[in-house]
C-alpha cells in the first residue's frame, strides 16, 4: 500500500521574491532526506503562496526499505576456540552487532579468513520517521535574511503561525518549536475561514479553492495573465513582457483580481520613464502600451481578493499613482529649471569613494581617459569632441532631485536633461548609453561616443578600485567589478573592435597618478587587473563553448585585441575537427621546446646542411602566405600551410643534432627553430593544445 | 472621521488589548522608535506593551507646506508588543476595523521591507502595510537593536496617521484633514510647516549647529560614564535631530554623513549596553511583575 503525505508550513507573508525559491528548497531537500533515510516516493507536488509552502510526497511507502549491511569481525582463528566454538571476541562481537550466529559468514579479507556479520536492518514505517524528519526538512530552507519571533530561537524569514501535517487522512504530529501541527489550514485572510480542515490530501487544493487561496502558482499566473490581458485589450493595448514583475506580483496575492486604473492626463506630458519607473519599482503597477509602444494612460494591477468593491480599491490605487507622480513631476520640474551642465559643479560634493575623490573628479578623469581611447579607436574630431562633452556631463543627473529620488533612472534622465539644455543629439544618446550594458544580454551602445563613454567609465571604476585595494573575492563585489569587465569584454566583441587594453589600463592608472595624486604599487595593479580581465575573457569564450585547451593556446595571458581571439579560437577548433592533427603538433611541439634555448643569433646560411636548407626554405616560401593569412584572420588556413613543413621538420630531427659541442652550428640550428617558431605563435601556442 | 477621533480610538484599542498609553516623549526625533519607550525597553527579557503618538521630525521632507503629501513633522501612532503574540497580524487588522477600514472592501497587503536604522544599530524584518496600494503601516519585528541582538523580540506597529486620515476623510492635501469638526491640520500646522522649511533649508547656521552636535555629543558622552541611561540618550536624540536638520541644509557631504552616523551610532550603542546592565542590575523588575500576574 501506498500513501501520500502532506506539509503544509503557514507563514505571515513571504517575501514574493523568495515564495518561489522556498517551495523549491523544501522539495529538493525533502527529495535528499528521503533518499538518506531508505524511504521510497513516486514525485513531489508543491504548492505556494505568500502564506503558505506545500509539499505534497504521493506514493509514498509505508515503510523504509531494509538495510543489509555487513560488517568485518575477528578473524576465523581468534573467533573459534579449538573445539571450533565460538570464542570470547566473536561473542562479544555478535552482542555488539546485534546478530546471531546464524548472522555469521566466513569471508577471505587481505588473505585471511574473518568472520562478517550480515545485518539486516528492519525498515520502520515511515509513520514513525515522519515526525523526526520533518523538522529537519522544515529548516532546510535557506533565506538570505532570517528573524527569531517570540522568545524562540529557532529563525526563518517570517514567523511560522500553522503547521499541517497528514498522511493520508491521519495527522502525522511532531514537536516544532511550540507551533500547532494539526490538520487545520486558513484560508484567505479576509475571504476564507481560518479554520479549514484537511481529512483527504485530494481535497486540499478545493477546499482551499473554496477559501479563495488558489494554492498553485500557475493557475494564479494564468487568472492575472488572461484578467489582465483581457483589461488591456478592450482599450486597445498591449502589456509589455516582464517575467521578474509578474512573478512578484504573483507571489503577493493568494486570490488574485487584476484591474485597471487610469493614470491622469496631466502627468502624461512627463517623460515615459519617469511615468513608468515610479509604477513598477514601488507600486508594482503593468504600464500599457500602443500597438506603436506608446505609453497608454492606464495601469494594471492585481487585488488581492475577489471583485466586491473593487471601485474603491481602483479609486485608491489611482491616487497613490497621483501622489506619486506629482512627486516625480515637481521633482522635473525644479531639475529642469537649470541647464545640465550647472549641475556640474555640485558633483564637487559627492564622494566616488574615499580615497578616489569625489564624482567631479572622476568626470575630469573619464574626459581624459575618453580622449585616449576615442585616439585608439581612431574615431576622428567630431566624435572625439562629442566624448569629451558626454564625458563631462556624464554624471551630472546624480545631483538631480529626480535621479536621487529613482537612482534606476541615472543617464536616462541626463540625456533627456542634455536634450533640453541643448546638447546634440550624439551627446545626449551617449550619456545614457555609459551604463550599457547594465546585464548580461542587454543592449550594448548604438552610437560611438556612446561606446567609448561606456569602455572609459567601466575601465575608470576598475582601475580605481583596483589601486586602492577594492578588488572583488568571493561573493563580495560591492561595485560590481566582474560585470562591468564582462560588459566591457562583450561590447568590445559585439563590435569587433580590437583595443589595446593593456595600454588603456596603464593609461587609466597613470590618470589616477596625475590627477588624483593616488600612490600605489602600478606594476602590480596592472598585473592584478590584467589577470582580472584574462579570466573573464576565458570566461566568455567558455560560455560560447569553446574548448579550454584551445582558449589556453589562443589567449594565454593575454588582454589585447579581444575579438581577435574569438576569431582565432573559432577558426582553431575548426582546424583541429578536421582531425589528424597530431604529427603536426607533435613536430611543433618540439620545434617549441628547443626554441626556447636560443639566445639571440641570426640565421647564417653559409652554414646550412642540405636539412636545414630544406627546412629554412620550405620556411620562407609559406612564411609571407602565412603572415598574409593572419592579417586576413584566416588562422585555420595559416595552420595548413604549417603543415607543410611538417616533412623537412620530421626529416631535419631525424638527421640532424641540434645540441652540438660547436656553439656556432648549436646556436643556427636554434635560430631556425626560433623563426618557425615565432611563426606559430602568431597563430597561436599549440603546444597547449592536449591531443587524445 | 475626525484626526483626534482617529488617534483616540486606536489608543483605546490597544488600550485594551494591555497596552500602557503613554504621550509622546519631550525630545525632537525623527520617528517613535527613537522614543526610549521603544528604543530601550525593546532591549532586554522583559515583556512590554505600549501605544502613544509620536510627533516626528523630518526636515528633509520640509516643504515649505506647499506639497499635499509632504511634512516637516507628521504624527506616528507607535504600538510596541513585546514578545509579539502569536495572533498580532490579525490585532492588527482588527485595530484597522476599529477605525473604519474594512478589509473586504479594500485591498490590503503585506509588502516585504526590511527595515534598518542605522543612527540606532537597529534593523528588523516586517512589511509595510498596504491599503489599495498606499502604504499606511509600517510593521516590524526588531532584531537588533543599538547594535545588541534583541532577547525577546518585539513587534512594532507604526500607523502614518496623516495617511490614514486623508484616505478615511477623502482628502487630497494633508492640510485638508480635518483635526475635529473645526479645526484643520492646515490651521494647526500651516505656518509651523512653513517657519520649519525656511529654517531648516536657508537659516540654520551650519557652523553652530556643528558645535551644538559636539557639544550634545560631548554632554551625551559625560551622562553615560557616569551610567546615567535616560540623560544620555536625551543627548543622543538631540545629536540626531541636530544632524537631520544640518542633511538638510545640505551641509553634509557623502563621506562625512557616515562619520556622523557612526558617531551616532557609538553613543545610541553604549547607552543601550548601560541600560541593559541596569536593568540586570535591578533584576528585571517587569519580569518578576509578568510572574506575579502569571500566578494570580
Amino acid at each position: 500500500m501506498k500513501s501520500n503525505y502532506l506539509l503544509e508550513i503557514g507563514v505571515e507573508e513571504i517575501p514574493a521574491r523568495l515564495v518561489q525559491d522556498a517551495v523549491n528548497q523544501l522539495k529538493s531537500n525533502t527529495e535528499n532526506i528521503l533518499k538518506e533515510k531508505r524511504i521510497g516516493f513516486e514525485n513531489i507536488k508543491t504548492y505556494s503562496t505568500p502564506r503558505r509552502l506545500t509539499i505534497i510526497i504521493e506514493n509514498i511507502n509505508e515503510e523504509q526499505d531494509d538495510l543489509k549491511e555487513s560488517s568485518r569481525g575477528p578473524s576465523k582463528k581468534i573467533a573459534y576456540d579449538e573445539e571450533g566454538n565460538p570464542s570470547k571476541a566473536l561473542e562479544g562481537f555478535m552482542r555488539g552487532q546485534d546478530v546471531t550466529i546464524e548472522d555469521i559468514v566466513m569471508e577471505e579479507y587481505k588473505g585471511e579468513e574473518y568472520v562478517f556479520a550480515n545485518i539486516l536492518k528492519k525498515g520502520k514505517p515511515v509513520k514513525e520517521i515522519i515526525p523526526q524528519i520533518v523538522p529537519e526538512m522544515i529548516k532546510s530552507i535557506n533565506f538570505p535574511k532570517t528573524m527569531k519571533w517570540g522568545g524562540r530561537d529557532f529563525k526563518f524569514i517570517r514567523p511560522i503561525r500553522w503547521i499541517v501535517s497528514i498522511l493520508d487522512g491521519e495527522i502525522i504530529p511532531f514537536d516544532f518549536e511550540e507551533i500547532k501541527v494539526s490538520n487545520i489550514t486558513r484560508g484567505h485572510r479576509f475571504l476564507g475561514s481560518n479554520n479549514i480542515e484537511i481529512n483527504k490530501i485530494d481535497e486540499y487544493e478545493n477546499k482551499l479553492k473554496e477559501n479563495y487561496v488558489i494554492a498553485d502558482p500557475e493557475k494564479r499566473m494564468d487568472i492575472i495573465k488572461m484578467g489582465a490581458e483581457r483589461l488591456v485589450r478592450e482599450r486597445g493595448g498591449n502589456l509589455q513582457k516582464d517575467e521578474a514583475l509578474m512573478d512578484e506580483i504573483n507571489n503577493i496575492v493568494e486570490y488574485p483580481t487584476p484591474i485597471i486604473g487610469r493614470i491622469k492626463k496631466e502627468y502624461l506630458e512627463l517623460p515615459e520613464q519617469v511615468i513608468i519607473t515610479p509604477m513598477k519599482e514601488h507600486l508594482r503597477y503593468l504600464p500599457v502600451f500602443d500597438d506603436r509602444g506608446r505609453l497608454m494612460p492606464y495601469f494594471i494591477t492585481v487585488r488581492n481578493g475577489d471583485s466586491n468593491h473593487i471601485e474603491t480599491v481602483i479609486k485608491g490605487n489611482e491616487k497613490v499613482l497621483g501622489a506619486r507622480l506629482e512627486d516625480a513631476k515637481f521633482f522635473y520640474e525644479e531639475d529642469k529649471s537649470k541647464k545640465l551642465e550647472e549641475y556640474v559643479d555640485d558633483l564637487k560634493n559627492i564622494i566616488f569613494q574615499e580615497k578616489l575623490g569625489t564624482v567631479y573628479d572622476k568626470v575630469l578623469r573619464l574626459q581624459e581617459l575618453g580622449e585616449e581611447i576615442s585616439s585608439h579607436m581612431e574615431v576622428g574630431e567630431e566624435t572625439e569632441n562629442n566624448v569629451k562633452r558626454a564625458a563631462y556631463l556624464s554624471k551630472a543627473d546624480l545631483v538631480t532631485k529626480l535621479v536621487n529620488e529613482f537612482s534606476e533612472l541615472q543617464g536616462v534622465m541626463g540625456s533627456k536633461y542634455a536634450k533640453l539644455s541643448g546638447e546634440n543629439e550624439i551627446v545626449s544618446l551617449a550619456i545614457e548609453e555609459q551604463y550599457l550594458p547594465r546585464y548580461s544580454g542587454d543592449k550594448i551602445p548604438t552610437t560611438t561616443s556612446g561606446l567609448v563613454l561606456s569602455i572609459t567609465d567601466k575601465l575608470d571604476n576598475i582601475c580605481g578600485l583596483f589601486a586602492v585595494g577594492i578588488k572583488p573575492t568571493g561573493s563580495q563585489d560591492p561595485f560590481a567589478l566582474r560585470r562591468q569587465a564582462l560588459a566591457i569584454i562583450n561590447i568590445l566583441i559585439e563590435k569587433r573592435l580590437n583595443l589595446n587594453l593593456s595600454e588603456l589600463i596603464e593609461t587609466s592608472l597613470y590618470i589616477y597618478v596625475e590627477k588624483n595624486g593616488l600612490a600605489f604599487d602600478s606594476n602590480k595593479v596592472k598585473e592584478e587587473i590584467s589577470e582580472f580581465i584574462n579570466i573573464r575573457i576565458n570566461n566568455v569564450l567558455k560560455e560560447k563553448g569553446i574548448r579550454y585547451d584551445v582558449i589556453d593556446a589562443v589567449v594565454g595571458k593575454k588582454i589585447n585585441n579581444i575579438p581577435d581571439l574569438l576569431i582565432k579560437s573559432e577558426k582553431i577548433t575548426k582546424w583541429l575537427e578536421k582531425g589528424e592533427v597530431e604529427d603536426v603538433i607533435e613536430s611543433f611541439n618540439r620545434i617549441s621546446n628547443l626554441a626556447s634555448k636560443y639566445i639571440g643569433q641570426d640565421v647564417d646560411e653559409d652554414l646550412f646542411n642540405e636539412y636545414e636548407s630544406k627546412l629554412y626554405n620550405s620556411y620562407k616560401n609559406i612564411k609571407e602566405i602565412v603572415d598574409e593569412l593572419v592579417r586576413e584572420k584566416d588562422y585555420d588556413k595559416a595552420l595548413e600551410e604549417l603543415v607543410a613543413l611538417v616533412g623537412p621538420i620530421d626529416e631535419f630531427f631525424e638527421n640532424v643534432m641540434v645540441m652540438v659541442e660547436d656553439e656556432n652550428l648549436k646556436n643556427n640550428r636554434l635560430s631556425i627553430l626560433k623563426k618557425i617558431d615565432k611563426l606559430t605563435l602568431e597563430i597561436c601556442d599549440l603546444s597547449k593544445i592536449v591531443i587524445k | 472621521m475626525y484626526f483626534q477621533e482617529l488617534m483616540l480610538k486606536l489608543q483605546k484599542y490597544w488600550g485594551e488589548k494591555g497596552c500602557i498609553i503613554l504621550e509622546p516623549y519631550d525630545v525632537e526625533k525623527g520617528a517613535g522608535t527613537m522614543n526610549p519607550h521603544t528604543f530601550l525597553r525593546s532591549l532586554g527579557p522583559e515583556p512590554w506593551k505600549v501605544i502613544y503618538v509620536e510627533p516626528s521630525r523630518r526636515p528633509d521632507d520640509a516643504r515649505y507646506g506647499e506639497n499635499p503629501n509632504r511634512v516637516y513633522q507628521h504624527h506616528q501612532m507607535q504600538v510596541i508588543l513585546k514578545p509579539s503574540p502569536e495572533n498580532i497580524q490579525d490585532l492588527y487588522l482588527d485595530s484597522l476595523k476599529e477605525i473604519g477600514i474594512n478589509p473586504l472592501e479594500h485591498d490590503i497587503r503585506f509588502v516585504e521591507d526590511n527595515w534598518e536604522a542605522p543612527t540606532l544599530g537597529a534593523w528588523g524584518l516586517g512589511w509595510e502595510v498596504w491599503l489599495d496600494g498606499m502604504e499606511i503601516t509600517q510593521y516590524t519585528y526588531f532584531q537588533q537593536v543599538g547594535g545588541i541582538n534583541c532577547e525577546l523580540e518585539s513587534a512594532e506597529l507604526t500607523y502614518g496617521l496623516e495617511r490614514i486620515a486623508m484616505y478615511l476623510q477623502d482628502v487630497d492635501n494633508v492640510f485638508d484633514i480635518k483635526w475635529n469638526e473645526d479645526y484643520t491640520y492646515g490651521d494647526i500646522f500651516g505656518m509651523a510647516e512653513y517657519e520649519h522649511s525656511v529654517y531648516s533649508f536657508e537659516t540654520a547656521d551650519i557652523d553652530k549647529l556643528q558645535t551644538l552636535f559636539e557639544l550634545y555629543e560631548e554632554e551625551a558622552q559625560l551622562a553615560i560614564n557616569d551610567k546615567l541611561v535616560m540623560p544620555s540618550y536625551d543627548y543622543v536624540l538631540k545629536c540626531s535631530h541636530t544632524f537631520n536638520v544640518l542633511d538638510a541644509r545640505g551641509a553634509i557631504s557623502v563621506s562625512e554623513r557616515t562619520n556622523y552616523i557612526s558617531r551616532v551610532r557609538n553613543l545610541a550603542r553604549q547607552v543601550a549596553t548601560e541600560y541593559l546592565e541596569q536593568r540586570k542590575s535591578m533584576n528585571y523588575p517587569l519580569l518578576k511583575k509578568e510572574d506575579e500576574k502569571d500566578e494570580e
